[in-house]
């Protein structure tokens, strides 16, 4: 059982690992709850609420609500370091991502069998049984805190399929990305290996509930022009969707992944809403994976959330079973944690925002989204009737139609061209002989079983899938790279509780640094660097440079690894005295018989919704309690609420002011007090400043009593006041 | 190849078609370009489909990797992995499992060889 408020323990994961057993099998969708209600409101298209969250930042003034979409989200998250991802997937989770996809690392497709222990990866992780098992475990626990069934998700691809989708169907991984056409176009492996190997994959896939995933969503990034490769990517799909129900997929398990092709400044969404709603007409009845874009992020985070968002918007226009994100990182480094998080929150964000939106917004079935829908269909039935007419589907390929920049019929040249006998494992499949034989479960194709049998591996008393026992656990092969010798170098400074910041390993030391500097913008990034130098960091990079003028300047933002270490138990919290309780607040006020208060926003400020919480009854304000406010308005001078003070007879003044550039809230705050003290009223009164960023340090500087910043309730405010009146009499 | 858009022209023979007609028509296309690479992958085998057969009668992703290899050496793919265990399990009167280790360390290879050539000898006659 994880705690909340305690790290899970990496070493209680890797215990007896060997004896693990996934707790269950098969993807799970999340369930819709009709007509939920959570809070105030009433909604169309959520799902359970989780046990332990954390909402999105503005919840905190709608209750701390936390409404789940009704459709999956995805988080893809591969450091290279298992054990670090483990943490961000427990994160990841609390946030709203029940499915986790990890990706593998640099040149896994091209290794013939499976890796085996827990070596450090490139660019994704080196997918292994010891991996695969340790995070299956922490996810189990991880879904258990949160209360919501967690979907592991990989790739059986490669030239090792069928030995990964055994894998992963021992392990319990609930969906894989499974399409021979990804092999073939983008990892150069031969065409007639990738599909004889896909049959046996997918087979063994279908039989253990995994989702699966195409790859037809790679053709929209490697595109040149997103919206010309709709016609192919609808090819691409049916040819993996219709090749995978021969081999007996059930249709709802098999889910197009697919991309809105566009972004601004091309007007995106009315490209791309054609494209997938005549995407969802022909393939009715199979599930949607909508991934977002990434052919166009670039290294401005905001542009890709942007992006993201409308992307999600056109989910919940047409549809989605499940939303995948991309960090807004992914043009600039490989994602970091809290970018793994914002993804997730973009999503779940846009998805909760639309909410029912179909109900109120339709999109037209007629006239030019019609036409469109119609000429894209169209551009895609002369594709399949040219692969035909050339001669099937490997001519095709050996002639170069696929990932053509061209918005077919339109040719460019520049397809990518596929021999059938060519690639990596070229020739290496054979016919299967008469006496073929394989005595296991879930096997695809022709094998010559004896008669009589139950099932295959009655011939061998039980396979693996039958007889777990029979699975062979590696523990590590490479004595220098794994997890041990990985937690070990960490180990010391864990003892110690000394910690640097980090964005994906453990103490990494990585932080980012924005900037605007007023000068040209060659010189712009030399001198970002120069100045991440001079503060101390090492291995200082530009990540991104936004010019907001030729002249004028740029922002620039750095990355570089901070030298030192911190120690936690150094850190000094600043004391929170807790607040009074209702009652005795109550019957102070009322012993002393009321309390008078005078309130007010100083200067020239207007913004009176944070006074107004602490003050009004309704907001949970000290009016509750008793106290009588007496509210002069906004923008007041500071003698004039010194005055109205004497007038009523106030106790206590409750300032509030914007912070402000010009140190207008110093300066107004200041005066109060010292209007206070000529007119010789000070020690009469206590005087109360309050503003979003006001430190508690702050009343100390103006001579004031108290001042308080954000997230303050009405009850601090209040028990400040009684203690401050103890104090004095 | 290098072709200008001829959309318009290529389209004649689907424009009258309703949508639905259009969808029907467009998985009669998959179908036909599909069905041979089902075909294909039901009578065919690889390397990695057999180290996946053997993985799953409990052998190690290493001991599979060898008995591939050596199966591959002496042209064997085609009977599949499993069945030459099993063959060998026969002959040596072993546990598959134990016998299945000896042809990862190499051993054994010659009678199986020798088994399919008496096979053949025997279809002959």
């Amino acid at each position: 059982m994880l705690k909340p408020n305690e790290k899970i323990d990496i070493n209680e994961i890797l215990k007896d690992l060997k004896n693990y057993k996934p707790k269950r099998y098969g993807w799970t969708f999340r369930k819709k709850v009709d007509k939920q209600k959570i809070g105030l409101l009433e909604y169309f298209d959520t799902s359970k609420p989780l046990k332990n969250s954390i909402p999105l930042p503005a919840s905190r003034q709608m209750d701390y609500i936390d409404p789940q979409p009704d459709i999956t989200i995805t988080v893809e998250i591969a450091s290279g370091r298992f054990e670090d991802d483990i943490r961000r997937m427990r994160m990841a989770a609390w946030h709203g991502a029940d499915h986790i996809m990890v990706i593998r690392t640099l040149g896994q497709s091209h290794f013939d069998g499976l890796l085996e222990g827990t070596p450090e990866g490139v660019g994704g992780i080196p997918i292994t049984r010891k991996q695969i098992r340790a995070t299956r475990k922490a996810l189990d626990l991880i879904e258990e805190e949160v209360g919501r069934p967690i979907n592991f998700h990989s790739y059986v691809s490669g030239i090792a399929g069928p030995e990964i989708a055994v894998l992963f169907a021992e392990e319990g991984v609930n969906g894989a990305h499974q399409d021979p056409q990804y092999n073939i176009l983008y990892r150069n492996i031969n065409p007639v290996r990738s599909f004889v190997d896909a049959g046996v994959s997918k087979t063994i896939m279908a039989n253990f509930n995994m989702l699966q995933i195409d790859g037809a969503h790679n053709a929209n990034a490697t595109a040149k022009y997103g919206y010309k490769v709709m016609p192919e990517l609808l090819v691409q799909h049916a040819i993996n969707s219709l090749f995978s129900l021969k081999v007996g997929m059930k249709k709802e398990l098999i889910a197009l992944s697919t991309v809105p092709p566009d972004a601004p400044p091309f007007p995106s969404l009315r490209l791309d809403i054609p494209y997938a709603n005549i995407l969802r007409k022909v393939f009715k009845g199979f599930r949607f994976r909508a991934q977002m874009n990434t052919k166009y992020v670039e290294s401005d985070t905001r542009e890709a959330t942007v992006n993201h968002t409308l992307n999600a918007l056109i989910s919940k226009l047409t549809s989605a079973d499940i939303q995948s994100t991309i960090t807004p990182d992914e043009g600039r480094n490989v994602p970091w944690h809290y970018n793994s998080i914002h993804a997730i929150n973009t999503a779940k964000q846009t998805l909760i925002a639309a909410d029912g939106i179909k109900n109120f917004v339709k999109i037209e079935n007629d006239g030019l989204e019609k036409e469109k829908e119609r000429e894209i269909l169209e551009r895609a039935i002369l594709f399949l009737e040219e692969i035909i007419e050339v001669g099937g589907y490997f001519k095709a390929l050996e002639l170069g139609f696929f990932v053509d920049s061209g918005y077919y019929p339109e040719r460019v040249g520049d397809g990518i061209r596929r021999p059938q006998n060519g690639g990596d494992e070229a020739n290496s499949v054979v016919k299967r002989a008469s006496d073929y034989l394989a005595p296991v479960c879930y096997h695809f194709g022709y094998n010559n079983l004896p008669e009589g049998l139950n099932k295959p591996c009655d011939l061998i008393d039980g396979c693996t899938f039958c007889k777990r026992e029979k699975i062979v656990y590696i523990d590590e092969l490479d004595p220098e790279d794994n997890v041990e010798v990985r937690l070990k170098e960490n180990e010391k400074y864990d003892k110690e509780g000394m910690f640097k910041p980090e964005v994906q390993w453990k103490n990494d030391g990585v932080i980012l640094i924005s900037m605007f500097l007023p000068i040209s913008k060659e010189k712009a990034p030399y001198a970002a660097i120069e100045i991440g130098k001079k503060l101390g960091l090492n291995n200082v990079e530009v990540v991104h440079q936004q010019v907001l003028h030729p002249a004028e300047g740029s922002l620039v933002e750095i990355k570089g690894e901070v030298p030192f270490f911190i120690k936690e138990s150094e850190i000094v919290v600043p004391k929170k005295i807790p607040p009074l309780s209702d009652g005795e607040i109550e019957s102070e006020v009322k012993k002393r018989g009321g309390i008078k208060c005078v309130a007010a926003t100083l200067g020239e400020d207007e913004h009176n919704v944070g006074l107004k919480e602490i003050i009004d009854i309704k907001h949970g304000g000290i009016e509750k309690w008793g106290f009588q406010v007496t509210y002069l308005g906004t923008s007041i001078p500071p003698e004039k609420v010194i005055n109205a003070a004497i007038e009523v007879g106030a106790k206590v003044i409750l300032a509030s002011t914007t912070v402000t550039h010009g140190e207008v809230h110093r300066i107004n705050l200041k005066k109060l007090n010292d209007v206070a003290i000529e007119k010789g009223v000070r020690d009469k009164l206590i005087i109360i400043g309050g503003g979003t960023q006001l430190s508690s340090d702050f009343a100390k500087d103006v001579g004031i009593d108290a001042s308080f910043g954000r997230g303050t309730k009405g009850i601090d405010v209040a028990s400040f006041i009684i203690r401050k009146l103890r104090e004095k009499n | 190849m290098v072709r200008e858009d001829d959309y318009q022209k290529r389209r004649e023979h689907l424009k009258n078609m309703s949508e639905d007609e259009l969808i029907n028509y467009f998985w009669q296309l998959t179908e036909k370009i599909v069905d041979p690479l089902v075909e294909l992958s039901k009578t065919h085998t690889s390397p990695s489909i057999e180290r996946s057969v053997l993985l799953r009668m409990g052998f190690s992703s290493i001991e599979a990797k060898n008995i591939v290899k050596h199966m591959i050496e002496n042209n064997l793919l085609s009977h599949g992995a499993g069945n030459v265990v099993l063959i060998y399990s026969k002959l040596m009167k072993k546990n598959y499992l134990e016998a299945g280790k000896n042809l990862s360390e190499g051993t054994g290879w010659e009678d199986i060889v020798n088994y399919y050539r008496r096979n053949q000898n025997a279809q002959a006659k």
